[in-house]
C-alpha cells in the first residue's frame, strides 16, 4: 500500500491515490491531494465543491451523482474540470477524500 | 480521466506481424494501462472467496497458496464434469481460424493471444496436458503445456483481455462459445484469490446495498426524487416513482449507473416519463436496484446468487412480472442462464402489457422483459404520441450492445423505436452491427481507468465504424442500450473520433414522448435547448 507524503501530511492511498482510510480526511489533507492533481490552491470555488462532496458523501455514503452536483452547486460539468482537470469522480472526489464508485460508470 | 496514452494516431497503427517467440511461451509483460487492478481485501472477505489477500498484477510473487497447481487441476476436473460444454470445446476446435480476426482485442492491439482461438489455446493447453491420453503421453507434441505460475500470469492477462462479447462465436463454424472459456478461466483464477477489483467490489456492493455502485436505499430515494424534480422542471409534469411498492403490478430493475452516471441518467428520465404516461402500476426496489451482474464476470455462482435477488425480491414485493431497464449483460444472465440457474419463476405470470394486451411468449419462464420490447410493443399499437423533431439536434447511429444482440436477439425493437422517435437514424456498416456488432471494449468488467489503454484498443473497430457514419452522414449520437457501454463509450468517442455524444434509447423516446397535460418543451432530457427554442431559455 502506497504512502503519500506532502508536506507534514502523511497518508496511505490506493493505486490512483485515493484515501485508504477516509476518516482521516481534513482540510490539510485536502491541499495535499489537491497538489497530486496540479491544483495547487483551493479558492472558494473549490471548497464549495468539496464540502458539498463530503456533506453528500456523509449523508449517503457515495458521492452525489453528477448531474445533482452541478445543479446544487450551480457549477456546470465545465467549470468543475476547470477547478479539477481530472473531473468530478478522479479529482473532485479524489481530493475530497471519496471513494472511487465502480460499476457501470 | 485517462491515463497517460499514446495519441491515437499512433496508437491506430497496429502492428499485426507475429512475435519471434512460440506461443508456447507465457511470459506476460504487466504494463500500465492494459491490465485491472487485483481485488481488495475488502471486497473478496465480504464474498467469502478464498485466499483474500492484497496483491497486485504488477507483484513478482503473487502469493498462491503451496498447492496452487492441485487447486487449478481439480478446479478444471471438476468443471470439466459438471459443464459439458467446457468438455466439447476444448476438444472440438480444428483451429481453422475463422475467429482470429473477429476479436475487437485482436483487431486493436495485434497480439495473437488475442485471437480466440489462441485465448482458448491457453487453458486448452493445460487441459491436453494434463486430461487427454495423448497429451500425456506426448506432452508438448500433442499441443500441450505444463500448468505453471507463469501460464497463471499468462491466463490472468488474457481472459481479462477477453469482454465475452461473443462476436468471435457467431463466426466458429463449431459453434464454441468462447465467453464461456474466459468465465472458465476466471474462475479457475478465482480459486487462488486471483480477482479483479472492478468485478468484485461492484459484486459485493450489490449485496451489501442493492447495487454494484454501493448506493445505499436513502440515497437511492434521494437520486429517484432528484429525477423526478428534474423531469418536472423539463415537462412541466410531476411523475411519481414508486419505490418499494407491495402489489405493484410490475417490478422494474435498471442498473444502477442509470440514476448515477452520465448519460445514462437522461435515458432514466425518459422512462420516469414514459411509464407516467401510459400509466403502469410499477415499483423501483432498493433491494434489487441493480439491473447488472458483475457475478457474471466472476463465476458461475456469483452470477447465480446475484440473480436470485431479483427474483426474491419481485416474490416479496408480489408483482406480476419484470420488467428489466436499459443493461447490457444483465440480459445474457435473464436470457440464457436465469431458467437453469433459478428458474422457472413459477410465482410470477407471464409477462403482459397491461396497456395492449400482448403477451410476452418468449418470457414464459423468466417473467422478465427488456424496456426496449415492451416500448416498442407500444409504438407498434399506436399508444404513444411522439414528436420526432424534438430529437432533430441528434443525427443518430445505433450501437448494438453485445449482450442484448447477441445473447437475446434484441435486434429490431431498438431499431424500430428509433425510426419513430427521431428523424436522422444512420447504420453503421453491416458487419459492425446487428449479431455481427462489435464490443465497446470495456464490457466485463474491463472498464477500468487503469485498463485505459487496452479499452482504446479494443473499442477500436467500433469507434472505426462510428466514424464513417460521422464521415458519411453527421451523425452526432451514438445511442446504445447497455450501461456499461453509457460509461465507456464516451471516452473512446473522445479518443477515435471527437464530437460524437452518447445517450439511452430511452433519452431520445422521453425526448419525443408529447405528455398528456405537459408545459411547452425548451429543452430536452439533457436541459439543453431544443432546436428552435434557444431564445425562450435563460442564459
Amino acid at each position: 500500500m502506497p504512502t503519500f507524503e506532502w508536506n507534514d501530511v502523511k497518508i496511505e492511498v490506493d493505486e490512483d491515490g485515493f484515501m485508504e482510510n477516509p476518516e482521516e480526511w481534513n482540510e490539510r489533507v485536502a491541499l495535499a491531494l489537491a497538489s497530486t492533481e496540479g491544483v495547487t490552491e483551493l479558492t472558494e470555488d473549490h471548497w464549495k465543491l468539496i464540502n458539498y462532496l463530503r456533506d453528500y458523501y456523509q449523508k449517503f455514503g457515495i458521492a452525489p451523482m453528477i448531474r445533482k452536483l452541478c445543479k446544487e452547486t450551480g457549477f456546470p460539468l465545465k467549470k468543475v474540470y476547470e477547478l479539477f482537470p481530472s473531473g468530478p469522480a478522479k479529482g473532485a472526489c479524489k481530493v475530497a477524500g471519496l471513494a472511487k464508485p465502480t460499476g457501470c460508470v | 480521466m485517462a491515463e497517460k496514452i499514446l495519441p491515437p494516431e499512433e496508437l491506430g497503427r497496429v502492428d499485426y506481424s507475429p512475435p519471434k517467440k512460440s506461443w508456447m511461451d507465457p511470459k506476460v509483460e504487466f504494463r500500465k494501462g492494459t491490465f485491472n487492478y487485483g481485488a481488495v481485501p475488502s471486497s473478496t472477505s465480504y464474498l467469502d472467496l478464498p485466499f483474500s489477500r492484497k496483491w497486485q498484477p504488477t507483484d513478482d510473487d503473487w502469493q498462491l497458496p503451496d498447492n496452487w497447481k492441485e487447486i487449478i487441476l481439480n478446479g478444471l476436473k471438476d468443471r470439466l464434469k459438471k459443464y459439458r460444454s467446457l468438455k466439447v470445446f476444448m476438444d472440438i476446435c480444428v483451429r481453422c481460424g475463422a475467429c482470429a480476426d473477429k476479436c475487437h482485442f485482436y483487431i486493436g492491439s495485434g497480439d495473437p493471444k488475442n485471437m480466440p482461438v489462441l485465448r482458448a489455446e491457453l487453458l486448452r493447453s493445460v487441459y491436453r496436458n494434463d486430461f487427454t491420453t495423448a497429451g500425456k503421453l506426448l506432452g508438448k507434441l500433442a499441443g500441450g503445456r505444463k500448468l505453471t505460475k507463469e501460464i497463471i500470469k499468462e491466463w490472468f492477462y488474457y481472459f481479462y483481455q477477453c469482454t465475452e462479447c461473443r462476436r468471435c462465436s457467431v463466426f466458429c463454424p463449431y459453434g464454441i462459445d468462447t465467453a464461456e472459456i474466459t468465465m472458465m478461466g476466471r474462475e479457475l483464477l478465482n480459486l487462488l484469490g486471483l480477482d479483479i477489483d472492478w468485478i468484485t467490489t461492484p459484486a459485493a456492493n450489490c449485496f451489501r446495498t442493492g447495487n454494484h455502485l454501493g448506493i445505499q436505499p436513502h440515497g437511492f430515494k434521494d437520486s429517484v426524487e432528484f429525477a423526478v424534480d428534474d423531469l418536472e422542471e423539463i415537462t412541466g409534469i410531476r411523475v411519481e416513482a414508486p419505490i418499494n411498492k407491495k402489489g405493484a403490478e410490475v417490478l422494474f430493475i435498471v442498473p444502477s449507473a442509470d440514476y448515477f452516471g452520465d448519460p445514462h441518467y437522461f435515458g432514466f428520465l425518459g422512462y420516469l416519463a414514459l411509464l407516467h404516461e401510459i400509466g403502469l402500476d410499477y415499483t423501483f426496489s432498493t433491494f434489487a436496484s441493480e439491473g447488472g451482474n458483475f457475478g457474471l464476470f466472476h463465476s458461475a455462482e456469483m452470477m447465480k446468487r446475484l440473480n436470485a435477488k431479483m427474483y426474491m425480491e419481485a416474490k416479496r414485493l408480489g408483482v406480476k412480472w419484470i420488467l428489466g431497464g436499459e443493461c447490457g449483460h444483465m440480459w445474457r444472465v435473464i436470457h440464457q442462464y436465469m431458467d437453469t440457474v433459478n428458474g422457472p419463476a413459477d410465482f410470477l405470470e407471464v409477462p403482459v402489457s397491461p396497456i395492449t394486451g400482448t403477451r410476452f411468449e418468449h418470457a414464459a419462464s423468466t417473467k422478465m422483459i427488456h424496456i426496449a420490447e415492451f416500448t416498442a410493443d407500444l409504438i407498434k399499437h399506436g399508444k404513444l404520441n411522439l414528436d420526432k423533431s424534438r430529437n432533430d439536434q441528434w443525427r443518430v447511429t445505433f450501437h448494438d450492445s453485445c449482450n442484448p444482440a447477441r445473447a437475446m436477439g434484441l435486434l429490431e425493437e431498438p431499431r424500430f423505436i428509433l425510426n419513430s422517435v427521431c428523424n436522422h437514424f444512420y447504420e453503421m456498416p453491416e458487419n459492425t452491427i446487428r449479431e455481427q456488432t462489435f464490443c465497446c471494449g470495456s464490457g466485463a468488467g474491463l472498464g477500468t481507468d487503469e485498463n485505459f489503454e487496452m479499452r482504446m484498443r479494443g473499442g477500436l473497430p467500433r469507434a472505426n465504424a462510428v466514424k464513417y457514419v460521422q464521415e458519411q452522414h453527421d451523425v452526432n449520437m451514438l445511442c446504445c442500450i447497455c450501461a456499461i457501454d453509457k460509461a465507456t463509450l464516451p471516452p473512446l468517442m473522445d479518443y477515435w473520433v471527437p464530437g460524437i455524444q452518447v445517450g439511452a434509447l430511452h433519452e431520445l423516446v422521453g425526448n419525443a414522448l408529447v405528455m398528456k397535460g405537459e408545459k411547452e418543451r425548451v429543452t430536452d432530457m439533457r436541459s439543453n435547448p431544443l432546436p428552435g427554442k434557444e431564445v425562450t431559455v435563460d442564459a
